[in-house]
């Protein structure tokens, strides 16, 4: 589903440049649920919005669903993103002017769908997160749980191939996000690639596979033992 | 071009976003508004003016003679010089080119006109078809003198609009017959004149009838004529000044004489009112446009504004799968529609506003404030340009700011 090689970046700052990314490798298979660790100024925002495609990447090559990705304009990046990716933020960065609804029916708008079938599309996906009695609120009236209940509807709801999540739980107290976690497990349970940026163990542990970096490089890949942790 | 989904997504965008419609859209309205008012209030100065110099054909002149101050080529002062047909003809004759309407003129005051039980006294004029014009009257009723009626030395008169009020009552006097000193004539036509009530309180009949009636020979009392109005001011003040050189030589009158013959040229008046207009026109102007860049500028800062507001906006639209394309689509859109209805708006405002006005300006020699439409609708028009470009920088910028930078703005 997502396959890096030799994956550069650096940012100019002031006359120099700041390489981030030095060179990785990581190979992402359907149906994976795989957590990036790594402290801040690790490269792993970066890898993110680089694999969703936010931002370019220097040298090295990116497939997503097969398709290189190379010489994007920022029309066919947006295409691309609405049709391939779904993103949940740490400051779940839904629109305070419009409900819940409206906001899980925004990428709908997008790919043209109607009015009514996106919102029918939009309230199936809240019903999933648990929070259709929710549709008519406000971002301001939820919780931070609910937010992110709703952003990950939003992030669902153009049936994607990736939900890219960075650092979903960032805002969140233990309880909710045990409770968010799950939303995500199950997801993936269903056949969704999932693709987690953490600097949380205990949230990291609850994913498949824990790939850690460190000064923009993968310093290791490995398999979670889910017997451990259960 | 119309998507109504577009527009439901726009909608809800202005009226969930009420602060910075209201801001953007008062800056609009009353930058209209007051472009309204200001252009309307110019407008009004500038009518007044025109009326005020409206009374006769602009470019008129009028001719009468009198009696000589000093003696010259034998001659002695204090004689009456007397125009004559001959005097028509010569002038037709000489300046075929420059004059435009042409009316030699014999007037007779206190006549009393009569219709039934009703009696007053006007002057009559005995004037050419020409005359019209030269007056700026305006047919109400029927018709004018006609070239045949001074053929056949008709009696036929037309009157002035008080006239047949004076002696008509509210019943139409066209048909009637009315008496002169005695004499029938039959009414032709009812007329109206910018000039006032003393020119809408007289009977104009054809020239030669009345000089049969009240001459005794050809002499006649002035002469009316305007003149080509190709001829530019210098021309035409050259063209009087060259007709009152000839009249003089003609009667054997001392060039130096001004009493014998005046010529009337409102050429000189013409260029003052000209000149003031002008003048008039460049201050309404300014002030136009000085409002009009008031606008833009507010509405332009205001974009700004709205624009930077909305970046994090943006960023999450872009990250959901918005093309730069649809983000710069819906900027713009919503101010234009925003522009637009307050513009509109403003100008329902600053219309109204000025017909409110209207009666107590007037005394201040502020008539008819008003503002053409094409103007008011102008003006929204460029402000609608200004605030699509002004929207359209900020929109193409935060359009191609990468998502991850607009969603970090806070």
């Amino acid at each position: 589903m997502i396959r890096i090689e030799k994956l550069h970046k650096s940012y100019p700052i002031g006359k120099g440049s700041l390489h981030v990314l030095k060179g990785l490798d990581l190979h992402i298979k359907e149906g994976e649920f795989v957590a990036i660790m790594g402290s801040s100024g690790s490269g792993k925002s970066t890898l993110l919005n680089i694999v969703g495609l936010l931002d370019g990447h220097d040298t090295g090559k990116y497939y997503l669903n097969g398709q290189l990705i190379e010489n994007l304009d920022e029309k066919k990046a947006a295409i691309l993103r609405n049709k391939f990716l779904g993103f949940v933020f740490q400051s779940f960065n839904l629109i305070n002017y419009k409900s819940a609804l409206e906001n899980v029916a925004l990428p709908l708008y997008y790919q043209g769908v109607g009015r009514k079938e996106r919102q029918r599309i939009a309230l199936q996906y809240l019903d999933k997160v648990g929070l259709k009695d929710r549709a008519e609120h406000l971002p301001s009236e939820l919780s931070g749980g609910e937010k992110q209940r709703v952003a990950i509807a939003r992030a669902l709801v153009t049936n994607p191939k990736v939900v890219l999540a960075d650092e979903p739980t960032g805002a969140l107290d233990s309880a909710t996000t045990h409770s968010v976690m799950e939303l995500l497990k199950e997801i993936n349970r269903e056949g969704m690639t999932v693709f987690v940026i953490t600097h949380e163990e205990d949230v990291a542990a609850e994913t498949d596979r824990i790939v850690r970096l460190k000064d923009g490089v993968i310093i290791s890949d490995e398999k979670v033992n889910k017997k451990v942790n259960a | 071009m119309f998507d109504l989904d577009r527009w439901q997504e726009i909608f809800q965008t202005i009226g969930k976003n009420k602060l910075r419609t209201i801001l953007a859209g008062f800056t609009i309205a009353f930058a209209i508004l007051l472009f309204t008012l200001l252009f309307g209030i110019g407008n009004g100065l500038k009518h007044s003016f025109e009326k005020r110099f409206s009374n006769d054909a602009a470019n008129s002149v009028y001719i009468r003679s009198g009696i000589t101050t000093k003696p010259y080529k034998g001659l002695q002062s204090g004689r009456k010089i007397q125009f004559r047909n001959d005097d028509s003809k010569f002038i037709n004759e000489k300046f075929e080119d420059e004059v435009q309407f042409f009316s030699p003129n014999v007037e007779r005051y206190n006549v009393q006109a009569i219709y039934v039980g009703e009696h007053n006294n006007y002057t009559v004029r005995g004037v050419y078809p020409d005359y019209q014009p030269l007056e700026s009257a305006e047919i109400k009723d029927g018709r004018f003198l006609s070239y045949l009626d001074l053929k056949r030395k008709a009696k036929v008169v037309a009157i002035g609009r008080l006239v047949e009020k004076d002696l008509f009552g509210n019943k139409n006097a066209l048909g009637k017959n009315i008496s002169l000193d005695g004499i029938s004539y039959k009414v032709v036509g009812v007329f109206t004149d910018p000039g006032g009530d003393r020119d809408e309180r007289f009977i104009y009949t054809p020239f030669s009838t009345a000089q049969g009636m009240y001459r005794i020979n050809d002499e006649l009392d002035q002469i009316g004529l305007t003149y080509n109005p190709s001829l530019k001011v210098d021309q035409a003040i050259a063209f009087s000044n060259l007709l009152q050189k000839m009249l003089k030589e003609k009667h054997n009158i001392d060039p130096r004489d001004q009493a014998a013959i005046r010529i009337q040229n409102y050429a000189e008046d013409a260029k003052n009112v000209q000149q003031l207009m002008f003048g008039l026109n460049i201050i309404i102007l300014f002030i136009g446009i000085g409002t009009l860049i008031a606008g833009i500028i507010g509405i332009s800062n205001i974009m700004v504004y709205i624009v930077k507001e909305r970046t994090k906006e943006i960023g999450i639209r872009k990250a959901l799968g918005a093309t730069p394309g649809s983000i710069i689509g819906m900027i713009m859109m919503e101010s234009i529609f925003i522009t637009a209805s307050a513009g509109y708006v403003g100008l329902l405002l600053g219309v109204f506003a000025l017909k409110g006005i209207a009666s107590t300006v007037e005394e201040y020699g502020i008539l008819n404030p008003s503002v053409e439409t094409y103007v008011v609708v102008g003006a929204t028009i460029i402000l609608i340009i200004a605030g699509t470009i002004a929207g359209y920088i900020p929109a193409k910028r935060a359009a191609s700011i990468k998502p991850i930078v607009a969603l970090n703005d806070e």
